[in-house]
């Protein structure tokens, strides 16, 4: 592994952990990365390659997602970043056309693998996205419930804990409780949203993923979904997307910079911004285009 | 319509006045071509009203004699001059009913296939043959019903009767062929294509992010279908169903042939009982007075009367239900 | 790990999938039913009618009950008369209502229309017959090819109506707007600008009811009624296709029946030219 410039931050690792050191001085043209643990991968992408039928999307990507960390994604409109995300819990395929080659592995199982449900896959990988989209024909509850519902799951008391406990965890059960049973559209948009990521929290998985979550939000409800994002991440490994580099900054402890379809630079938040590696790294971040 | 409030129409949905050369020549030819395409508006209400008044000017005669008690006798004798109308209003309903038991799974099963299970390009290789089944006259169906479907319906009449004879449904004249079973299939036949076309229109409009948003939760296709596609949809799918109900009621040709030609109470499937529809189109050349006309007209006011309080039940429910986010077809 | 489950969760996981394959072919089922009664009724009217289609048939009169020959030409003619007439009649009513109520929205009354337009569709043509019965037939003491046109007119407004609202309704504001900046007055813009960019979505939509009403018998059994003969007088009874093919069918005669079949398939040729027609102008439309 390569570690660039980036050996101050190490401390913050736990102990254990293996690093194999190139000189600070010399420059690639290929991706760094950052030291991270192989016990505290929770996904690693290999050699990812996204398609669009004949068109290729996305080209080449290693990646690693620290466990119960914020991973960013950034870039401008069209890199790639909300296919890429998309192949992290199989959603890609479910668009006409859509194609991955490479290996997704979650906690070490390649979830793109001969028979693997992407049903399965799904559970552990949660997804919140742009719009809210919550279900206009069930309650506030029903919905909370809808994913955890699909196992089986037939004991009210039971279902009525885990909504309950899932819209605590997002910040929301204070100005709903008293009105469960309203249709899930009667909410405003930040509280729609923050019911769409108790519905993914409700299954209990591995890793939230977001796309762009907050960019069709109001500032006062962008900072509630930011503040939870920081909760979240205790108990949850966190992929976002976001095309406000000052979201990224604010929320996430790793940033991925994604550019025309790869990987530019990858590397703790902090250093990213400051000292960027890549030239078009720094180009974006000072917003010379995007 | 004051000419200033005729002027003010005259924009195109704000405040914006329209500009004038000379005022009066302009105002002149905008004013009589809204009075004319006025007065086509008003002849199509006229229509409508001159509808209701025609029927019930020519069912007048009978609406005196007999009164609501029409609606609810079980008599019709052209001899001793006695005539009702539940029956065929039994056996209109009831025909309806089956054929919609019969055709919504199968429609809706249809609609959701194209939508959701079918590959993009052969969608329309399978919604045009199905486009182009709704377009088929109903004496068409009628004939082809006559022909190839009765004898069929009747060999499965027989066997029905030969081994569950006992059953109230299957304990009637199994030979006959045509009855209310035939008149119901040739129904709901009749009704597939059109809500099928319909509902997937608006499945189709279904919003890809709700479906995603419950595959993304770990659900399978046909549950985010189930529990997420089709409740959104309901609405739409309810006009579509409504849609099948309509024709379903006022068909004529098709049942006259093949759902029996009887005044009777129903009492089994196998039973040929009139519609309304097909004791007008049946009796009406031949009847011979002016009493026996009129109630035949009575009954079609009866029959308007119940496509119009289904239309417009329909149309309320809509309204009612389409207050959330849920999809119309318009 | 991602497969790690508990036994009645992998259990339930089971039950899951065999319901998604279920499910699925359920719904190849249901469209496998649909399309299989398309092919059966599409494939008997080819199959019994178009072998008795000949020039005899096309062009000959009905010769008397029993005798095998002769052909449907009086009801040809007949169907094409009463029609054309009735689209005479209807097409200026309903597009100059649909004109009244999209161009001028501020009227109340073209929402009423509109609405009422709506209700009509769903009239029962059986109903329709009548309404043209107690309307044309009973003061004129005969039946007559007049009334039918009437009877087939009330069908036919309310779809010209409703097809020719939304064809105006597609038409861009801006479009309008710019006629009007220019000075022309209203009425002129209807007429030389919405009028002919929506021509094409006008024309489907009569072609649509002329063929909707090609095809409807039951108004016809107490209007224009049938005629053996060759009658081209709209104020007498008139002979016409769908009529004709129930007269035949119900009749005790095989030609009529075998006659029947053929008439079928004419009519069903009409449709299919209809339906394809359509289909194209709608995706010309498109691409515009």
């Amino acid at each position: 592994m390569n570690n660039g410039g980036l050996q101050m931050k190490e401390e913050r690792f736990t102990s254990g952990e293996r690093k194999s050191r190139k000189s600070d001085d010399e420059s690639r043209s290929s991706k760094t990365e950052p030291s991270i643990a192989p016990e505290q991968l929770r996904l690693k992408v290999e050699q990812l390659n996204v398609y669009y039928g004949d068109f290729q999307a996305v080209k080449d990507i290693d990646l690693s997602i620290g466990t119960n960390k914020v991973t960013a994604l950034i870039g401008p409109s069209g890199c790639g970043k909300s296919t890429f995300i998309r192949c992290l819990n199989r959603m890609h395929e479910v668009t006409p056309g859509g194609r991955v080659e490479g290996r997704v592995l979650l906690d070490g199982q390649d979830l793109y693998g001969p028979g693997v449900d992407p049903v399965d896959v799904r559970r552990r990988v949660g997804m919140v996205f742009q719009k809210p989209n919550v279900f206009p024909s069930m309650s506030i509850h029903d919905n909370v419930a809808s994913g955890y519902k699909l196992n089986g799951i037939r004991d009210h008391q039971l279902i009525a804990e885990k909504v309950q406990k899932s819209l605590k965890n997002a910040a929301l059960w204070d100005e709903v409780k008293d009105k469960l049973k309203q249709p899930g559209t009667s909410l405003s948009g930040g509280q729609q949203q923050r019911l769409c990521i108790a519905r993914a929290l409700a299954v209990d998985p591995d890793v939230l993923l977001m796309d762009e979550p907050c960019s069709a939000l109001d500032p006062i409800a962008t900072t509630k979904i930011e503040e939870l994002i920081h909760e979240l991440k205790e108990t949850v490994t966190i992929v976002i997307v976001t095309h406000n580099m000052q979201q990224a900054a604010r929320v996430s402890d790793y940033t991925a910079f994604f550019y025309v379809g790869e990987l530019i630079e990858f590397g703790e938040t902090g250093t990213l911004f400051t000292t960027p590696q890549k030239r078009q790294t720094e180009d974006y971040i000072t917003g010379r285009f995007g | 319509m004051s000419d200033e409030a005729i002027d003010s129409t005259f924009s195109t949905g704000n405040a914006a006045r329209v500009v004038h050369h000379d005022t009066r020549v302009i105002n002149f030819g905008d004013r009589l071509f809204y009075r004319v395409t006025q007065a086509f508006a008003l002849i199509v209400i006229l229509l409508a009203f001159l509808l209701v008044f025609d029927l019930f000017r020519g069912a007048w005669e009978a609406i005196q004699t007999f009164g609501l008690k029409f609606l609810v006798g079980t008599t019709w004798d052209p001899v001793k001059r006695e005539f009702s109308t539940l029956p065929t209003v039994i056996g209109t309903l009831v025909k309806a009913f089956i054929a919609l038991l019969l055709a919504v799974p199968i429609s809706i099963g249809s609609a959701v296939f194209i939508s959701f299970y079918l590959p993009k390009w052969l969608r329309p290789f399978i919604s045009y043959p199905i486009e182009l089944l709704a377009g088929v006259p109903s004496i068409v169906f009628g004939l082809w019903a006559l022909f190839v479907m009765v004898p069929v319906i009747r060999s499965l009449q027989i066997w029905l009767k030969a081994n569950f004879g006992w059953f109230f449904l299957f304990d009637g004249p199994a030979v006959y062929g045509v009855g209310v079973l035939s008149g119901s299939v040739i129904l709901a036949i009749m009704i597939i294509p059109i809500i099928t076309a319909v509902s997937r229109d608006i499945l189709l409009t279904v919003p890809r992010p709700q479906i995603e948003g419950m595959l993304a939760l770990g659900a399978t296709k046909w549950e985010s279908i189930w529990q997420v596609a089709l409740p959104y949809a309901r609405v739409g799918l309810f006009g579509a169903v409504i849609l099948g109900l309509g024709r379903a009621i006022g068909e004529t040709m098709a049942v006259t042939m093949v759902g029996g030609n009887s005044f009777a109470m129903i009492h089994s499937l196998f039973d040929p009982v009139h519609s309304m529809a097909s004791q007008i189109a049946s009796e009406f050349t031949e009847a011979t007075y002016s009493l026996y006309v009129s109630s035949l007209i009575y009954v079609g006011l009866v029959l308007f009367g119940i496509t119009i309080i289904i239309s417009l039940c329909a149309q309320y429910l809509i309204w009612r239900l389409s207050k959330g986010h849920v999809a119309v077809f318009e | 790990m991602v497969n790690q489950h508990s036994a009645a969760e992998r259990r339930h996981y089971q039950f899951r999938r065999a319901t998604e394959r279920l499910a699925g072919a359920g719904m190849v089922l249901c469209t496998a039913v649909t399309v299989f009664f398309l092919f059966m009724i599409l494939g008997y009217v080819v199959y019994n009618g178009a072998s008795a289609i000949d020039w005899n048939f096309l062009t000959g009169l009905p010769l008397p009950p029993g005798e095998s020959g002769g052909g449907i030409a009086n009801a040809l003619v007949g169907s094409v008369l009463v029609v054309a007439c009735a689209v005479l009649i209807a097409m200026p009513i309903g597009l100059g209502a649909a004109i009244f109520v999209n161009e001028f929205p501020s009227a109340r009354l073209g929402r009423t229309v509109r609405f009422m337009a709506e209700v009509l569709t769903g009239v029962p043509s059986i109903v329709v017959g009548l309404f043209a019965y107690a309307l044309v037939v009973r003061p004129m003491g005969s039946f007559s090819g007049l009334s039918g046109s009437i009877a087939y007119a009330f069908i036919m407004v309310p779809i010209i109506l409703i097809t020719s609202h939304e064809a105006f309704r597609l038409v861009p504001t801006s479009l309008r707007e710019a006629s009007l900046a220019l000075g022309v007055p209203k009425w002129r813009t209807i007429l030389g600008v919405v009028l002919p960019v929506s021509r094409t979505a006008l024309l489907t939509g009569a072609v649509l009811a002329f063929s909707r009403a090609l095809g409807e018998a039951a108004p016809m059994l107490f209007t224009a009624f049938g005629n053996p003969f060759w009658n081209l007088n709209l104020g007498k009874p008139i002979a016409t296709v769908p009529m004709l093919i129930y007269t035949y069918a119900t009749g005790p005669y095989d030609d009529w029946h075998q006659k029947a079949w053929a008439a079928s398939f004419v009519l069903m040729m009409v449709v299919l030219v209809t339906s394809v027609m359509t289909r194209a102008f709608l995706r010309g439309k498109s691409h515009e």
